[in-house]
């Protein structure tokens, strides 16, 4: 299920929030509404934490994790860390990165098993992306777009790139991640997609202006809605298990 | 080794709007939802408002023009997208072209083609009728028709002479330069001529040009018509009047004892030769001649002693041309043209008497002069002047009489003259010629432009072509004496097939006339 949701009027709504399969941070605002609606949503399942970063509220940019941990910037302050530490469910590892491109969240993209990374990043970084996020490590860069985390947003089922995104490109990085990859754009037209949605793998919540065409197209490669349900792993897994059987 | 060339190829996504299938751009829509969101005509108003003049037909072009324009010409357009340019600041203008509307139906359609960049390097072209309403508002010109206010400004010439001979020149010399074309009245009043003109610039042009023609001085006044205290707008009408010197030609002037020897020790009685942009005095006592420019003059100015009507005939007794005159150390400029000679003359009306006065006379016309000829003179020794320079000369300094010039017959100078002036012609009359005498004096200012070949030199002489004609067929039996006319080299062809004066609407195609005129 993919929402419209806007934080404080802004459409970039993946600035100031994180979203893993195990916990949601959000900055901190001085309204409660993107965080009621993101309690709404998701509070029965999984926590949704209210935190800053290195006293800002762009969480969202500046850290990146998985539903095994999370990374924050050198910045952050020791009290946030404790905050995050008590907040956060135990099994959720938790590490400062002293690197360079400080904002961690838009040089890395990840999900559950890979992440694709600025070129540039060190390779203490990438020490850590493996031993806290428990991923794989690729450097690429999507087209002339070096800032991954920017311009994609990835999840377990599928991975959005920025409209401009050649198609071998394309087809590399699916390669890469073993899963479908398509071009598209979020907050009509846009092309910053990882500022302008979060996704997990089971529901995305986009900018207030996305428009229905791309909130479908959201919904189908990260197969949200529907295909979400319980009854759809039948249908989907169906020629596996006939095949299994056989 | 051959470099390697990555184009990168170009994926293809929905559109943001309607998922449409498209190559990515700037704004990631395709053109219809493009179109459909944003609106490049947005500030461009669709009706628009223009004037006419349904006087003259003419189209007011802001700020203060009026321009003729034909129905659907590119003079119509220019002026309808002139109304639009402020809108169009923002676009470009890649096309407009009129849609067709009833002649009469006051209203006029414009289809424009505007382009726009909405997006960074997203240019989106759109089209848009604008309709323009005929309004009609009376020009500035037919305002002042209808309100009978012709005039803004007023070039008042006068001068204090009475005789007319400077302003028959100049009348000649507005011909010849067409600088009264400006002119929206042209009326003649006793001691002058006054022009009117529309705006003050064209007087002040008019004032300037009189200014190198002519010696003269101007003062400037106006008089307030109306005033808007809280727009501060104030409207005037301007009055120039230039004043001419009061010396005409052939005049006898009493030069001020300091200024005759600034002139180079000049004699006291001189006569004026001439007017052109300078007044041109000669000394009949030994042919000193001096240029006195319209500064100089006014700041000293002189009198004339007396004028050509108050000349008397004399018959020329006797003429001894003086051939080695001594002259003085630093005398001033002396003239070639003339020849000095001694003279006895007789009143024309007392020759033969034999108590008949014989007075005697230094004159600067021995090389015209033979005795048995007429000359007009003036009679110092029995008049009364009344001119408080004369009365304080040395008695001894004061000459008998003063040739002023040689009487020719005007008959037969009249009949065999082959060339014409034109005529300041205004609704059809000539301008001050209105009696017998102005005529009298304006065939007066024909035989001086015979006489002088450098005022002819500055105006234009047309042929008489009748004349010449007639002339043709009669024996010519000319030993009769007469002063070298005009010849036909100085003469211009007239272009007008009724040889009649030009008619004050074409007279602003002089200039072209005068290319074409040929001279032969």
């Amino acid at each position: 299920m993919a929402l419209r949701v806007d934080y404080e009027g802004s459409n970039d709504v993946g600035v100031f929030c994180t979203l893993t399969n195990s916990y949601c941070l959000v900055g901190v605002g001085g309204t409660q509404n993107f965080y009621s609606i993101l309690e709404a949503e998701l509070s029965d399942i999984i926590p949704v934490v209210h935190t800053s970063i290195a006293s800002t509220r762009i969480v969202g940019r500046v850290t990146v994790g998985n539903r095994r941990g999370l990374l924050v910037p050198n910045s952050t302050t020791d009290q946030e860390l404790q905050h995050l530490r008590n907040s956060l469910p135990d099994e959720v590892k938790i590490r400062r990165v002293d690197e360079r491109l400080s904002a961690l969240g838009n040089v890395i993209a990840c999900n559950d098993h890979v992440a694709i990374v600025h070129a540039e990043i060190s390779q203490e970084t990438e020490q850590a992306l493996v031993e806290v996020l428990g991923v794989e490590v690729f450097r690429v860069s999507l087209a002339q777009n070096a800032l991954v985390g920017s311009y994609c947003a990835l999840s377990s089922q599928g991975c959005l790139v920025a409209a401009r995104t050649p198609p071998e490109t394309q087809r590399e990085l699916a390669a890469l991640l073993q899963i479908p990859v398509v071009a598209g754009t979020v907050n009509r037209g846009s092309e910053l997609i990882g500022a302008g949605m979060v996704v997990n793998d089971w529901v995305a919540f986009c900018g207030l202006d996305s428009t229905s065409t791309e909130l479908s197209v959201v919904e189908s490669i990260f197969k949200l809605g529907e295909q979400g349900a319980p009854t759809s792993i039948s249908n989907q897994l169906r020629d596996t298990l006939i095949e299994s059987m056989l | 080794m051959q470099s390697l060339n990555i184009t990168p190829s170009v994926g293809m996504i929905a559109c943001c709007e309607c998922g449409v299938a498209i190559t990515p751009n700037q704004a990631n829509m395709c053109s219809g939802c493009l179109r459909s969101r944003v609106d490049i005509t947005e500030g461009i108003t669709k009706t628009c408002t223009i004037y006419m003049c349904k006087f003259c037909d003419r189209y007011f072009v802001p700020p203060s023009a009026w321009m003729r324009a034909e129905l659907e010409s590119k003079e119509l357009l220019s002026i309808c997208l002139k109304k639009l340019k402020p809108m169009l600041t923002k676009v470009r203008l890649t096309d407009a072209c009129f849609v067709w509307t009833e002649a009469h139906s006051k209203r006029i359609k414009v289809k424009i083609t505007i382009q726009k960049e909405v997006f960074t390097s997203t240019i989106l072209q759109q089209s848009v009728v604008v309709e323009f309403s005929v309004a009609s508002q009376l020009c500035d010109d037919c305002r002042r028709a209808e309100a009978k206010d012709f005039w803004r400004a007023c070039v008042q010439v006068r001068q204090r002479a009475e005789f007319k001979k400077t302003l028959f020149y100049l009348e000649q010399l507005l011909l010849k330069h067409s600088a009264h074309k400006e002119c929206t009245g042209v009326k003649p009043v006793p001691t002058g001529i006054d022009f009117y003109f529309a705006k003050q610039q064209e007087a002040r042009k008019f004032v300037d040009f009189l200014n190198t023609v002519l010696p003269c001085k101007y003062h400037y006044a106006q008089e307030l018509i109306s005033h808007d205290t809280k727009n501060n707008t104030y409207d005037y009408k301007h009055t120039f009047c230039v004043e001419i010197v009061p010396i005409c030609r052939d005049n006898i002037v009493c030069l001020p004892k300091k200024i005759a020897q600034q002139f180079g020790n000049m004699s006291q009685i001189v006569i004026c030769l001439r007017v052109s942009n300078v007044i041109t005095l000669i000394d009949p006592n030994n042919l000193q001649l001096v240029d006195v420019q319209g500064t100089n003059f006014w700041r000293d100015p002189f009198d004339a002693l007396c004028g050509p009507k108050q000349l008397t005939e004399f018959y020329v007794l006797d003429v001894d041309v003086i051939d080695n005159f001594e002259r003085k150390a630093g005398h001033g400029y002396v003239s070639k043209r003339h020849q000095l000679a001694d003279v006895w003359l007789v009143r024309s009306d007392q020759v033969g008497m034999s108590d008949a006065q014989t007075l005697s006379a230094r004159t600067h016309l021995g090389h015209l002069l033979s005795p048995g000829d007429l000359v007009m003179a003036f009679d110092l020794k029995n008049c009364n002047v009344n001119n408080a320079t004369f009365d304080a000369m040395n008695n001894e300094n004061v000459p008998d009489a003063i040739i002023v010039k040689k009487v020719f017959d005007r008959n037969r100078r009249a009949q065999k003259r082959q060339w014409k002036l034109k005529r300041l012609v205004v609704d059809g009359n000539i301008v001050g010629n209105e009696t017998a005498s102005v005529a009298d004096e304006f065939i007066g200012f024909m035989e001086d432009i015979e006489e002088d070949v450098l005022m002819r030199e500055k105006i234009n002489i047309y042929k008489d072509q009748e004349k010449i004609e007639r002339r043709m067929g009669e024996a010519t039996d000319d030993e009769d004496e007469v002063p070298d006319a005009p010849t036909l080299a100085e003469m211009l062809d007239d272009l007008n097939f009724n040889d009649d004066e030009m008619p004050p609407e074409t007279s602003g195609n002089v200039g072209e006339e005068d290319e074409e005129a040929m001279q032969e």
